[in-house]
């Protein structure tokens, strides 16, 4: 049984470290565009940024002011069980929530979307989102918190099989430009690109292909790993960097997810994951102890299985061990 | 202060600051600054203008500078504040408000993300003598709260609630700053726009446009979402 103090403080250790600690994997990569870009604005802003991190860690203070839109991602063992049941744990991921805003503090930023009701505490209607998936042979919980910018960067649109490549780069490159512009999407970003599924699932891929893999991952799909290198190198040839200024430094990484979707479609969504790549995880298992990573491991063989039946293998089993 | 040595123009303004002090500044021109400022955004806004409301303090109490920002910030419960991080809004949302904000507020420096459109700049910002300065990243929250010296006051904080009420702040070497407009209405984001414009045609060439489209959609690749 998984005690649900436990569960309840290490999300709120998870809430303040996403806030404040920038992922070393975006980090290592931002470096990596840093390092070639030769837009001398651009070079300012991703300078000012590192120190900015540097300046939160020091300070313990959120790296950005907007906080944007704190929400949670739970991968539950199948053999695992919470004390008090998966509504105690929703109560605990809310309360969590609500104290984290207050401690670290961060930006009250939920609202309600017509009332403009702001309960100061980023809980509400609906809000934190909470997002659940299972994994087999194992008791424990996972906790990822990703508190991704609220406005900017996101698009979908409903492709056809005939747009092909083509219209996936098209439409790719429309969402970069149109909210690189001025770095309204506070770039350089990890983006995220969902392929396929039902409408809502497609969007939800593509947010959690930019949210939940660490750079330098890859689909195990090769030729979606293909498209993944292809696209990323095209972002970064569009021009701009950091802020919209003139440069190379757009993309940090690019990541695609895909499911099956309508015969006659191939809906795409694209998401851009900000300068503030705010992502945190813990695992936690029976004996109430938490172990912290910024790696989500959200994909899995098991996540991505195509057949009716899941038949682990050994080296399925050992991904996640 | 950022510490690279970058071959960018940087300048320190004391506040408050008047069109004098800012005819110097050019587009480009990275600024911190030491004085007082204050946050207002939509609430503020449709409070002040189009509610009729007014200012709720003397320029010489808030100061005359306009952080387009809500903060990080709680208000502990003896009623001291904690402010942590602080990170401009984006700033095109508020065009609506702007000339009749100019009038009441008698701001000289509009601090926000992203900018305004030229035209806001041509027959807003210029005959006000007003320059806009964007925050730099833009997530660059935990240097500016560095810059953060004191909490002065809060204002209209029980209707607006603490995203939306006025924060009054006094900084120090706060910043960094980019001069977006300056005095004449130039902008920066426009140069830079152009500049990248000249490439982005390129992109698409042998890319077939998307079989369904979308209503209203455009190939104009020099517009913008903004
Ligand atoms: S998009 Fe990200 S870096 Fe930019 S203001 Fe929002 S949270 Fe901060």
């Amino acid at each position: 049984m998984i005690p649900i103090s436990a569960l309840q403080s290490t999300a709120e250790d998870l809430m303040a470290k996403a806030a404040i600690e920038i992922p070393d994997d975006y980090l290592d990569g931002l470096r990596g565009l840093a390092n070639i870009e030769s837009g001398e604005l651009s070079a300012f802003v991703i300078q000012a940024m590192l120190e900015n991190y540097e300046a939160a860690k020091e300070d313990r203070s959120a790296m950005c002011g907007d906080t944007g839109v704190p929400r949670w991602y739970v991968k539950i063992g199948n053999e695992a069980r919470i004390e008090g049941g998966p509504i105690a744990l929703e109560a605990a991921l809310r309360r969590a929530t609500a104290s984290a805003t207050k401690d670290v503090p961060l930006r009250p930023n939920r609202v309600h979307p017509l009332w403009r009701t702001d309960h100061d505490n980023n809980v509400g209607l609906n809000a934190p989102e909470i997002e659940y998936s299972f994994h087999p042979d194992a008791d424990w919980i996972e906790l990822t918190t990703v508190h991704k910018g609220g406005l900017f960067g996101s698009d979908y649109r409903m492709l056809f099989p005939g747009d092909g490549i083509d219209g996936i780069k098209r439409f790719y490159l429309d969402t970069l430009i149109a909210f690189g512009k001025r770095g309204l999407a506070c770039q350089p970003a990890i983006v995220g690109v969902g392929l396929g599924g039902s409408k809502d699932i497609c969007m939800t891929l593509g947010k959690q292909a930019a949210c939940l893999r660490t750079v330098g991952s890859v689909n195990p799909d090769p030729g979606i790993a293909e498209l993944e290198a292809e696209l990323k190198e095209m972002g970064n040839t569009i021009g701009m960097g950091a802020m919209g200024f003139m440069g190379s430094s757009m993309v940090v990484d690019c990541h695609i997810e895909a499911g099956y979707c309508h015969t006659g479609g191939m809906p795409m969504s694209v998401h851009m994951f900000c300068l503030s790549s705010r992502r945190a995880c813990a695992q936690v298992t029976p004996d109430g102890k938490a172990a912290f990573r910024t790696d989500p491991e959200w994909f899995t063989d098991y996540s991505r299985r195509e057949t009716v039946e899941w038949f682990p293998t050994p080296q399925n089993l050992k991904q996640h061990a | 202060m950022v510490s690279n040595a970058t071959k960018l123009k940087t300048a320190r303004l004391k506040l408050p600051a008047s069109t004098e002090d800012l005819r110097g500044l050019e587009i480009g021109t990275v600024v911190y600054l030491d004085g007082r400022i204050f946050t207002a955004r939509e609430g503020v806004y449709k409070k002040a203008v189009e509610e009729g409301a007014g200012m709720p303090a003397s320029e010489a109490d808030i100061g005359n500078v306009n952080f387009h920002c809500s903060p990080a910030a709680m208000i502990r419960d003896d009623g001291s504040y904690n402010m942590g991080s602080v990170t401009a809004t984006a700033s095109f949302r508020f065009n609506k408000w702007l000339e009749d904000w100019f009038k009441i507020s008698g701001c000289k420096i509009i601090i926000g993300k992203g900018g305004m459109s030229p035209e806001v700049y041509k027959e807003k910002f210029v005959p006000n003598g007003a320059i806009y300065l964007t925050t730099v990243g833009y997530g660059t929250g935990a240097l500016l709260g560095r810059g953060v010296k004191r909490v002065v006051d809060t204002h209209w904080r029980g209707e607006l609630g603490l995203a939306q009420c006025i924060w009054v702040i006094d900084v120090e070497n706060f910043g960094p700053f980019l001069v977006e407009s300056d005095l004449e209405g130039n902008s920066l984001f426009e140069r830079e726009n152009a500049k990248v414009a000249a490439n982005i045609g390129g992109l698409y060439e042998g890319l077939k446009p998307a079989i369904m489209k979308r209503y209203g959609e455009t190939d104009d690749r020099e517009e913008e979402v903004i």
